[in-house]
């Protein structure tokens, strides 16, 4: 029985994933592109080449992170939509510390950079949670706008206190830095850093946090409702503006990867990174649990860095990836509907 | 013998059980029909078989003699079948009308013609004698006039069969009365009716002839007027069954519960509880009887800390906990069944393990240092699955999926098992059928035998004058009469919670 659920379970996203490669196949070939040859050339790099699976472990991790934190908040009923912003603020705090703190070896130095940028992200997530906690206001609108929010002071703070020649900041001290000559080494090279070990942690303290704790329990039962948590004496307000703020830790460390990890600076964007973004398609994919999360991170990461080969051997632009990985989130919505009218036929009779 | 609706040998399947066992149920013109049954007995599914739902895997049907296939409802609306759903199938925003025509508008050019619908609506609604505004939008009627809305559409949908599903669990006593009175004038119109329900009492009120279940079972039909109740309980649960609760006289002694002076604003800001006194003894159930919306609500919403009291005082155990937070309420010795129990009682998406400590998981032993103890849990949750007989494949299966009578055992046993000093019990059987009613009475008692005190709130007289040690009548917000309920008649009872004066004697 527990068997056949877990099958199940996984049946979703599994058949998704083939058929978001399907349709994108035809979509290649209806373009006049060899299908069968853009993936093989995908899929063999990532599977085989170093290099390619160094950058496809470095993606991993800031999508882990972006994910955990949209799937935290959706443990609880909200909808963090304001990831992307948190990602940002955590960015900057940990390039911050990272360039300021001197002369402090590297297991206080690392830490202090990623608890940084934990602090701003969380930060920045407690404000739309208090928001609604206090006023009622919907948390979608509220982390959209902090997104535009954190984009522009961001910007504002590295051009006016912290501009380098570039358009960026400095890098940060080596002993704030997540690199390692030694992942660099064994992958040819790529820019793969120790990011992965802090994701990974992050995704056990998540399911730990949300299934050992008796916090987690309370999150998990205001999510579900509020008024069964208020008659049980769970404080409704204070659980949404700590789940806000726990999603927005983890957004925090996903900007983190990206400044102590793949670039060592930040730079002025002038859009978002939409790594934020995409951990809300990697929330969705992995059904919102750690593991999942891990797995959905390892796919789109693999097929985003796989999408550069495709497009140096079988010339197909890389965009026909993101088009792959729209229609596999597209599938996974859609398979709610499949569940929906399987139920339906069962209960008719007519099967 | 013609009879309207037959259904004959009726079986119908899910996964793992059979809902319906060969059924035959014969349903003769003009009459009322009752179909009864235990929660869970397959009257729903039987239903759903005749209004084409679901399809049976045996038996025939036939309407008025001919066979018919029902594959799905609107071949059952073109039969004459029409349905009262217990969930009310309205949109809350749109009109009467608006709600009754919907699907079939009649139409002017590409406008909805909602004057002369309007006008057809009135016209059913005086032949039949359902009193609803037209135009009133379903938000701002009574629960009763939605149900009159539905009974409407069905009409003006040209049924003549109707299928009634219990149709009294969401009424008020005097809503009750009215909607009997309705059934009567449908059938004396020529209307034929279905009334699924496990209340004994307007079986034997209104009905003609009764159809039992029991299991997915066909029991029997008998003729209502050769029968009594205690043979269709007997029926229906496969035992003997008492209607008069057993149980000793109390033995009230010092007060646990004390009210001074309350008031309470209900969410419109308008005072529901306008300065009211009450005391409840160790060893007592008071039962609380009044007419909805007279400041039940809001009272126990007070007591129990979800809603800030205006001013007054609140005492339990001699400990002020007036506008207290409901945990430290909680956490003085208070148990609370809530009304509302998908609302307030369960998280539904939560397994009935993880229901059962809703309000103890931070204790020893189920956590320990802000860490679950999942075994423990589960340990106290089979436990208490046990004690109570709530019937659920496992303590992981999730609220969500038991029946309302096991929910509201699971609820029970989680508050009586804290063994409060004072247990609130807000309509606790509510739906429920008389299996699981003498059930919960017999609990209450036993609490009440061990010392503890029990308010009672319920809009059913019956349970009200069965279960009590003293009736506290609540009218606009205050306890206008207590009495004893060995003492006092129905109409006594029904006359105080209108609002007359101890006495019984009509005032203008």
């Amino acid at each position: 029985m527990r068997l056949q659920q877990i099958l199940f379970k996984l049946s979703v996203p599994v058949i998704a994933v083939a058929l978001g490669l399907l349709v994108g196949g035809i979509i290649m070939m209806s373009s006049g592109y060899d299908a069968f040859y853009a993936y093989s050339s995908l899929f063999s790099v990532i599977f085989t080449d170093p290099y390619y699976i160094g950058e496809t472990v470095r993606q991993m991790s800031p999508l882990i992170m972006s994910g955990l934190a949209v799937a935290f908040a959706f443990r609880t009923g909200l909808f963090n939509i304001g990831v992307e912003g948190q990602l940002l603020v955590g960015w900057l705090a940990s390039v911050y510390m990272g360039i300021t703190v001197e002369g402090v070896p590297a297991f206080i130095h690392v830490p202090l950079a990623i608890l940084a940028a934990a602090a701003a992200g969380a930060l920045w997530g407690v404000v739309p949670g208090y928001l609604k906690a206090r006023f009622r206001v919907h948390e979608v609108i509220t982390t959209i706008m902090m997104n535009y929010i954190a984009l522009h002071v961001t910007n504002s703070i590295i051009r006016n206190h912290m501009l380098a020649p570039g358009e960026r900041t400095e890098d940060i001290q080596s002993s704030a830095s997540l690199s390692s000559l030694f992942l660099q080494e064994i992958t040819d090279y790529s820019r793969l850093h120790y990011g992965i070990i802090v994701a990974i942690l992050a995704a056990v303290l998540m399911w730990y946090l949300l299934w050992k704790t008796t916090t987690g329990y309370e999150l998990r039962a205001v999510g579900f409702n509020q008024h069964a948590s208020n008659y049980a004496g769970i404080n409704v307000s204070k659980n949404i503006i700590l789940s806000m703020c726990i999603s927005g830790g983890f957004a925090g460390v996903a900007g983190a990867m990206e400044g102590l990890g793949t670039y060592q600076y930040m730079t002025i964007n002038a859009a978002f990174s939409g790594v934020g973004f995409d951990g809300i398609a990697v929330a969705l994919l992995g059904a919102n649990s750690a593991i999942g999360i891990i797995l959905a991170a390892g796919l789109f990461g693999g097929l985003k860095i796989g999408a550069l080969n495709m497009q140096a051997m079988a010339q197909v632009p890389p965009e026909l990836i993101t088009i792959v990985i729209a229609l596999i989130i597209f599938f996974v919505a859609s398979s709610y509907l499949v569940h929906w009218l399987r139920n339906r036929i069962n209960k008719r009779g007519k099967i | 013998m013609e009879y309207v609706i037959e259904m004959r040998d009726i079986r119908k399947e899910f996964p793992g059980i059979v809902a319906n066992d060969n059924i035959t149920l014969q349903v003769q013109k003009g009459e009322i029909h009752a179909l009864l049954g235990e929660n869970g007995a397959g009257k729903s599914t039987l239903m759903n078989v005749l209004f084409g739902l679901y399809q049976p895997e045996k038996g025939e049907i036939r309407v008025r003699g001919k066979k018919v296939e029902i594959t799905d409802p609107n071949i059952a609306n073109k039969l004459g079948i029409g349905m009262v759903h217990q969930h009310f199938m309205l949109v809350e925003n749109f009109t009467v009308t608006e709600n009754i025509v919907l699907g079939q508008e009649p139409r002017r050019r590409a406008q909805v013609d909602i004057k002369s619908a309007a006008k057809k609506v009135e016209e059913i609604s005086r032949q039949y004698g359902l009193r609803v505004d037209p135009y009133a939008r379903i938000e701002d009627i009574s629960v009763g006039m939605q149900q009159r809305v539905e009974i409407l559409k069905t009409l003006y949908r040209g049924a003549d069969i109707l299928i009634f599903d219990e149709p009294t669990a969401v009424l008020t006593p005097q809503e009750i009365k009215e909607l009997i009175q309705i059934m009567k004038r449908l059938i004396a119109e020529g209307k034929s009716i279905i009334l699924i329900t496990h209340k004994l009492k307007e079986i034997m009120e209104v009905c003609h002839r009764c159809t039992v279940i029991r299991r997915g079972k066909g029991i029997g039909t008998v003729d209502v007027a050769d029968t009594n109740r205690e043979e269709l309980a007997s029926m229906m649960v496969g035992r003997d069954v008492s209607f008069t609760t057993k149980k000793e006289k109390g033995n009230p002694q010092q007060e646990v519960l004390e009210i001074k002076n309350l008031v309470v604003k209900d969410s419109r800001g308008i005072p529901a509880v306008k300065g009211l006194d009450l005391t409840v003894r160790f060893g007592e159930i008071i039962g609380i009887a009044g007419v909805d919306g007279n400041g039940q609500t809001e009272l126990i919403e007070a007591i129990t800390g979800l809603r800030n009291a205006e001013s007054g005082e609140i005492h339990l155990n001699g400990k002020e906990i007036t506008n207290l937070k409901p945990r430290k309420v909680t956490e003085s010795g208070l148990g609370h069944i809530p009304q509302d129990r998908h609302k307030h009682g369960l998280v539904l998406d939560f397994s009935i393990g993880e229901n059962m400590v809703l309000q103890t998981y931070y204790q020893e032993p189920y956590s320990k240092y802000k860490q679950i103890k999942a075994p423990e849990i589960f340990k106290k949750a089979n436990q208490l699955i046990d004690q109570f007989d709530v019937r659920t494949p496992s303590v992981h299966t999730e609220a969500r999926a038991l029946s309302g009578g096991n929910q509201q055992k699971a609820i029970i046993a989680r508050e009586v098992d804290r063994s409060p000093d004072l247990l609130i019990a807000a309509q606790p059987t509510r739906g429920l059928d008389v299996g699981a009613i003498e059930f919960i009475h017999s609990k209450l008692i036993e609490e009440r035998d061990a010392n503890k005190a029990i308010l009672l709130l319920s809009f059913e007289l019956d349970e009200i004058m069965n279960v009590s040690d003293r009736i506290a009548v609540i009218y606009e917000g205050k306890i206008i009469a207590i009495v004893n309920p060995k003492e006092v008649t129905e109409q006594d009872l029904g006359l105080l919670m209108a609002g007359s004066k101890r006495t019984g004697k009509e005032e203008n």
